[in-house]
């Protein structure tokens, strides 16, 4: 027990050391302080502030001119299209448009400006289009309908149950984005920490330490160190990001509308860290067999890539996952040891999964994990000790389930 | 307290159907150094990963220390094994720090014995070194610092001296001899016999995976003496009685003896007869003179 203790330390320090890890840690706190600055900037670069913006128009019909104060842009009419050009050059005015005579049958309007633009902003048009309106109709509608016209609806959208009831709030597209969050973090978080261990079993494989610490310790008690060691470090680095999502996630939807509504409950971190350990566990184990079997370190990339094919389905799936959440896909992965944490975790940050669903998984993954252990302990015994050739597939089935 | 620090009985080990050891017994005793030796593949570091309970005997019995191998007694052993090697990224000091811990040793202690040990080697400018930075005979110095750094009471050494310049081979073998005035038993595996014969109290020969001699070195030398004597003088006439032929190998000559008359009395026939002796000496036959033979007589 002492001895598991210190390999558990001594794998965990020099882990938590590597570049490799700090890097990876830091990276998704950084990309997101840094995607929020952006946003910051672009949001401050596009609201030049309360400051009205002069628009010059020229109005060949004389029917336009009321209305002239759109939000903050304030339209002045100019009678000929030199004048008007002149004061655009002047910087009086940002732009102007021409109304021409035929404006109500063609619907033609010309505009020009100094400005270099991939497209015509927005709110320009939308000033432009509410001026244009306002003028036609103010006559013909009294001033209630006027303003509606202006904003004909403010939408309210409910999904129905088969039974017809009104089921919880229709999602947003950003309530797609944490379960893809989910995903990937997930995703990383799992191989990165058990390719460690895959690293570490290989390498003192190939340093040829593992004899000497064989004659300390017990294989078990290697196995043992080795994956709770390397665990720790993952979970420290899992628990940053999971952190780091959840601020964000505060952050964001606070300052950001696109984000309005996201929301990561301690629960669901809660979730996270349990999903994560059995997930990590599975992996681990995985990986410690891999890497007991090969003699280098090549060799167990390209055997661990195999192994870890399927943990890619939920990433490849994601959009089909998270808009049928409840099909029998995601449902299915949420059933499968490999895909389960990553599925499940996706599934839990939108919606209630059912608590038979939650109990199916992580029974299947806990036995998951006793079986795989239990084979990686025996493959480990084995195999730690063999340099040269790689022992067939059938040669370790035949191993692991005979003796 | 038990006379022998390992008992090992009638131990059996196949691989895939091939026998690698065969009916493996013997003893280690407390304070005195076994030579384990024998050509490469003949089962020395198999029998020596089933006395360190790295893998598991078909049959036999090994005891260590008293009993069969539990961790206890782990913390009591050094293994040096053939298959060898150090953490290459992190200092000399940590690695040593580690594999102490493992022992279950006691940190302050281990840093302190490091230091000593390092001293002792003059190594002790290379503590704070990466041992990716070491030379390779560094390396294996290290190793060995490692090997003995908990104070062990069995030393196990399979191919100490492989790959190791004269310098530190001739550093080693000090180390090994401290090591038995310490009043440790250790077992000395090589497949260059003539290496650790001049450390050797007992030899255990290996051939095939089963033991083909087994016994005091000394004792085993004068069971395989071949009688003769090596001469080298000024000039050599006529043959003192007793002897029964003489080889010439050029500067010296040897005789060989009758099997009643011994060494001295040949040397004394000389030396009355005037003769100015630059050398006399018993010949001995080397280990892997012996081991030659022993397998000859058996095919």
């Amino acid at each position: 027990m002492k001895k598991t203790l210190t390999i558990l330390r001594h794998e965990f320090r020099q882990t938590i050391r590597t570049r490799s890890f700090i890097l990876l840690t830091m990276a998704l706190p950084l990309l997101l302080v840094l995607g929020y600055s952006i946003y910051q900037g672009v949001q401050q670069r596009s609201q030049p502030g309360t400051e009205e913006v002069e628009i010059g128009y020229v109005d060949h019909t004389g029917e336009f001119d009321d209305y002239t104060s759109q939000s903050d842009i304030l339209l002045v009419p100019y009678p000929d299209e030199d004048k008007a050009r002149d004061a655009l050059l002047a910087e009086d005015i940002e732009e102007y448009f021409v109304i021409p005579t035929d404006y109500i049958s063609s619907g033609a309007i010309t505009r020009y400006t100094t400005e270099t633009e991939v497209e015509v902003p927005s709110r320009t048009i939308n000033a432009m289009a509410a001026f244009l309106r306002s003028n036609m109709l103010s006559e013909q509608v009294s001033s209630e309908v006027l303003e509606r016209t202006q904003h004909p609806l403010s939408l309210f959208s409910f999904k129905l149950d088969e039974s017809g009831e009104i089921s919880p709030a229709q999602k947003e597209v950003a309530a797609f984005l944490v379960p893809i969050a989910f995903a990937f973090i997930f995703y990383f978080a799992l191989v990165f920490s058990a390719g460690s261990l895959l690293q570490s079993v290989t390498e003192e494989k190939e340093n040829r330490v593992i004899e000497i610490i064989l004659s300390s310790v017990s294989p078990r008690q290697l196995l043992a160190g080795k994956v709770l060691g390397l665990g720790a470090a993952g979970l420290l680095q899992i628990a940053v990001w999971l952190l780091t999502v959840r601020v964000f996630s505060q952050v964001a939807s606070a300052n950001i509308p696109a984000f309005s509504g996201v929301s990561i409950s301690w629960g669901l971190l809660g979730w996270g860290v349990l999903y994560f350990s059995l997930g990590y566990l599975l992996f681990a184990a995985l990986y410690a067999g891999v890497g007991a079997v090969s003699s280098n370190a090549r060799e167990a990339q390209s055997w661990s890539a195999i192994v870890i094919m399927p943990a890619v389905l939920p990433m490849v799936l994601s959009s089909l996952i998270v808009t049928n959440t409840e099909g029998a896909v995601s449902r299915a992965l949420t059933f499968f040891p490999i895909t389960a944490p990553t599925l499940a975790m996706m599934r839990l940050a939108n919606e209630t999964v059912p608590g038979w669903e939650l109990a199916l998984s992580l029974a299947v993954m806990v036995a998951a994990v006793v079986l795989t252990m239990w084979a990686a302990a025996k493959i480990f015994r084995a195999y730690l000790l063999m340099y040269g050739k790689r022992p067939g597939l059938k040669e370790i089935f035949r191993y692991v389930t005979v003796s | 307290m038990d006379v022998n620090t390992v008992e090992v009985s009638k131990v059996n080990k196949s691989f895939k159907g091939v026998k690698v050891v065969n009916d493996i017994s013997f003893n280690v005793e407390r304070g005195e150094i076994l030579g384990m030796v024998g050509p490469n593949g003949a089962g020395k570091t198999t029998t020596i990963r089933m006395l360190m309970d790295i893998i598991k005997p078909d049959a036999g019995e090994i005891k260590v220390l008293g009993r069969p191998l539990n961790e206890e007694a782990k913390n009591r052993i050094g293994y040096l094994p053939e298959e060898r090697g150090l953490y290459r990224k992190i200092t000399v000091s940590q690695s040593l720090a580690y594999l102490a811990a493992l022992k279950n040793m006691d940190t302050v202690r281990a840093q302190e014995r490091a230091a000593a040990l390092l001293e002792r080697v003059g190594m002790a400018q290379h503590k704070g070194k990466k041992t990716e930075e070491l030379s390779r005979g560094m390396g294996q110095i290290v190793q060995f610092i490692a090997t003995i750094l908990h104070d062990p009471e069995l030393v196990v050494l399979d191919e100490p001296f492989s790959g190791l310049d004269p310098v530190n081979t001739e550093l080693l073998k000090e180390l090994v001899s401290e090591l038995r005035t310490q009043g440790k038993s250790i077992i000395l595996s090589s497949h260059v016999m003539n290496q650790v014969e001049e450390l050797c109290d007992r030899v255990l020969m290996i051939h095939k995976g089963e033991a083909v001699l087994y016994g005091r070195l000394t004792d085993i030398k004068a069971r395989y003496r071949n009688n003769s004597v090596f001469l080298e003088c000024d000039r050599f006439e006529e043959a003192p009685r007793g002897v029964v032929g003489s080889k010439n190998h050029g500067r010296y000559v040897e005789l060989f003896l009758d099997s009643q008359v011994l060494p001295q009395e040949i040397l004394s026939a000389l030396v009355e007869k005037g003769i100015t002796i630059h050398r006399f000496e018993v010949s001995t036959p080397s280990l892997n003179e012996i081991f030659i033979q022993v397998v000859k007589e058996r095919q």
